[in-house]
C-alpha cells in the first residue's frame, strides 16, 4: 500500500454561505501534495459539483478525500432525500432543482453527469429517505 | 508585522527581527510597501539620475498618472512638465488602449479554446496564476499590454525621427505599481520587453507637480492624445474595456480576484468569455505607488474622461492588419511556476502533510504571527520543512517549559521521600 493521506470534511445542507470551502480546501491540499495540475483540476470540478449537490440537496454529508501516488479518491456520503431513479439523474439537463436554486445558477442537470465525465472510476448508490453514495477516483494521466 | 499579515499569499516571515520574503511565493503585488508603517520596503523603481545612460529618454506614462493631479491639469500640460523634468519626449498610452481593446476583440471572436478568458494586463494578476493556479495559465489572453505596444510605437517612431539606433532610446514607464517593474526585468509572455526603465508616480510626483504649475504660464503645450477609452484603463469600470458587456467580468482587488480564479478552477465561470482581473482595488489608480487616494483619483479621471472624445481614437483597419502580422501578440507561451509542494515526491509530500497537521493540531491556532510566520498552519508547514523551529511558537514553549518544571518538580518530591522526613 503506498503511503496515504485521508481528511474528512462535513457539509451542511442549505449552508451556502460557506458552500464551495471544502472544495477549495481540498484542491489546496493537493496543489500542497504536488499532484499534477490536471488531476488537480478535475478534482476541483468534480468535488464542488458533489459539493453543491449536498449543500442543495443534503440535510448533512460527509467528504472523505483519500489521496495516494496513485489515485485521488472521494467518497460523498449524505443523509437526504435519496434518488429514486438514479439513471434518469444521471441525464444531462435532467434536474429537480428549485427555481431559486437556478436562480443562483445552479440545478441546470449537469452535475452528476459532470462529475462521471471527469471521474476515472464513478460509482453512485442511492436509498430514498435516507441518502446518496457517490464514489470517485481519479487517476494521473498515464 | 504588518506586511506579513497583509501579503495575500504568505510571502513574508519575520526571521531574527527583520522581515524577509520568499520569492517563489512572492507576486510583486505591494501590499507589504502600502502597510508598512516605517517605509522600510522599497521598490525596485529607478530614479531619474539612473536614466542618464540613454541618449534618448521617452516616458511613456500610465493613465493613472492624470488622475494625481487636479481635472483642471490636462494632460498636454502633464506632457509639458515631464519634457522639463529631463525626458525628452512623451508618448501617450491611450492610442495603445484602443487597440489593444480591438485586438483583444479580434482574439476573443477566433478563440476556440477553454473559457473564460482571462487578462492579462495587470502583472500580479499574471503572477498570481502562474504561481497559485498554474492550471489557469492556458486562458490568460495572450495580447500584449497597452504600455507594451506604446513603448515599441514611441521607440519606432524616436528612432525614425532622430536617427538613433533603437538601444540608446530608453522607453521610461511612469508607473503606479511595483508589479510593472518586475514585469519590465522578467518579461512574462515577451522575449523582452520593450519597455527599459520605470519611474514610480509617487517619486516623480513632487518635481512633476512643480513643473506643472509653470507650464500653466509659460507658451509651450505639447499635443497630448487623449481618448475617453484609454483613460478608463486607469481605474475599474462596469464592464471590462471597451468590450461588450455581454459574458464579461470586471473584477479588482486580490481577495476578490482570488475568489474568481476560485471559481474558475471549480469550473463554474464556463458561462463567461473574459474576466478582467485587476489586484488593485479601483484598478491601477489604486496602485501602491501613486499619491492621491484612490477614490479621489478614480473621481478625477471620470471627470478628465467626460471632457475627451469619446469614440475610438485609432483606425480599426489598421489595427486588423497589425494584428494580423502578430504585432499584438505575446512571442513566449506563458506557463506555470507553481509552489514547491511539501515535498517533489508524493509518497513523502503525504508524510510532511500528516506531520503538518500532527504539529498544527497542539497550536494554538489564533495565527498571533509571534513566531514570524503569518499562521500556524504556515508555521507548522515551515516546521516540517525544516524552515522554522518548533520552540518559535510561545506556546508551544510555554507549554514545554511547564512540563519540564512539573518533571523537574516530581523528580524533587521523589528525592525527599528518598532522603526521608527531612522537609
Amino acid at each position: 500500500m503506498p503511503e496515504a493521506f485521508e481528511s474528512v470534511y462535513h457539509v451542511l445542507g442549505r449552508d451556502f454561505s460557506n458552500a464551495g470551502k471544502v472544495s477549495t480546501t481540498i484542491k489546496d491540499t493537493l496543489k500542497r501534495l504536488g499532484i499534477s495540475p490536471a488531476v488537480v483540476r478535475r478534482v476541483a470540478i468534480v468535488s464542488y459539483e458533489a459539493e453543491m449537490n449536498l449543500v442543495m440537496y443534503a440535510t448533512r454529508g460527509k467528504v472523505t478525500l483519500s489521496v495516494s501516488r496513485d489515485a485521488v479518491t472521494l467518497n460523498i456520503d449524505d443523509e437526504g432525500p435519496g434518488i429514486p431513479d438514479i439513471s434518469l439523474a444521471m441525464q444531462e439537463g435532467y434536474s429537480t432543482s428549485t427555481a431559486e436554486m437556478r436562480e443562483m445558477g445552479f440545478g441546470a442537470g449537469m452535475g452528476l453527469p459532470n462529475i462521471r465525465k471527469n471521474a476515472d472510476e464513478f460509482n453512485i448508490s442511492s436509498e430514498v429517505g435516507r441518502g446518496t453514495k457517490l464514489f470517485i477516483r481519479i487517476l494521473p494521466a498515464a | 508585522m504588518s506586511c506579513m499579515r497583509a501579503c495575500p499569499t504568505a510571502a513574508v516571515r519575520i526571521r531574527k527581527g527583520r522581515a524577509v520574503k520568499l520569492a517563489d511565493r512572492c507576486i510583486d503585488c505591494g501590499e507589504c510597501i502600502r502597510v508598512c508603517p516605517r517605509s522600510a520596503i522599497v521598490p525596485l523603481t529607478d530614479q531619474m539620475a539612473d536614466l542618464s545612460k540613454f541618449k534618448c529618454k521617452i516616458a511613456i506614462p500610465s493613465p493613472a498618472l492624470y488622475a494625481q493631479f487636479d481635472s483642471e491639469t490636462f494632460p498636454s500640460m502633464i506632457f509639458s512638465a515631464l519634457k522639463q523634468c529631463g525626458f525628452d519626449d512623451v508618448e501617450s498610452v491611450s492610442p495603445a488602449c484602443d487597440a489593444v481593446s480591438i485586438a483583444t476583440e479580434i482574439f476573443l471572436n477566433e478563440y476556440r479554446g477553454q473559457y473564460p478568458l482571462i487578462s492579462s494586463f495587470c502583472p500580479t494578476v499574471v503572477r498570481l496564476l502562474q504561481v497559485k493556479y498554474p492550471e489557469l495559465v492556458d486562458q490568460l489572453l495572450p495580447v500584449l499590454a497597452p504600455r507594451e505596444i506604446s513603448a515599441r510605437d514611441a521607440k519606432r517612431r524616436k528612432s525614425k525621427e532622430t536617427g538613433l539606433p533603437p538601444d540608446q532610446i530608453g522607453a521610461v514607464y511612469i508607473t503606479p505599481c511595483p508589479a510593472k517593474i518586475v514585469a519590465i526585468l522578467e518579461h512574462p509572455g515577451m522575449q523582452r520587453s520593450n519597455l527599459d526603465s520605470a519611474v514610480s508616480i509617487c517619486d516623480l510626483f513632487q518635481t512633476l507637480a512643480a513643473a506643472v504649475s509653470r507650464v500653466q504660464e509659460s507658451e509651450h503645450k505639447i499635443e497630448a492624445v487623449e481618448s475617453a477609452a484609454g483613460l478608463s484603463w486607469a481605474f475599474l469600470g462596469k464592464y471590462p474595456r471597451s468590450l461588450p458587456a455581454e459574458n464579461t467580468l470586471s473584477v479588482a482587488g486580490l481577495p476578490n480576484v482570488i475568489r474568481i480564479l476560485d471559481d474558475i478552477e471549480k469550473g463554474r465561470l464556463r458561462k463567461y468569455r473574459y474576466i478582467e482581473c485587476s489586484a488593485c482595488l479601483e484598478g491601477c489608480v489604486g496602485g501602491c505607488l501613486t499619491v492621491e487616494n484612490p477614490y479621489l483619483a478614480r473621481g478625477k479621471a471620470i471627470k478628465l474622461q467626460q471632457s475627451l472624445p469619446a469614440g475610438c481614437i485609432v483606425d480599426r483597419r489598421e489595427v486588423e492588419t497589425s494584428y494580423r502580422k502578430k504585432e499584438f501578440l505575446m512571442d513566449e507561451y506563458l506557463t506555470g511556476r507553481p509552489l514547491r509542494p511539501l515535498d517533489d515526491d508524493i509518497s513523502r509530500a503525504i508524510i510532511k502533510m500528516k506531520d503538518r497537521d500532527q504539529i498544527l493540531a497542539g497550536l494554538p491556532k489564533i495565527d498571533c504571527g509571534a513566531c514570524g510566520a503569518p499562521s500556524c498552519r504556515a508555521f507548522a508547514e515551515d516546521v516540517v520543512l525544516g524552515e522554522a523551529e518548533k520552540t518559535a511558537c510561545v506556546f508551544y514553549w510555554q507549554k514545554e517549559l511547564a512540563d519540564r518544571i512539573e518533571q523537574l518538580a516530581g523528580l524533587v518530591r521523589a528525592q525527599r521521600q528518598n532522603i526521608g522526613g527531612v522537609s
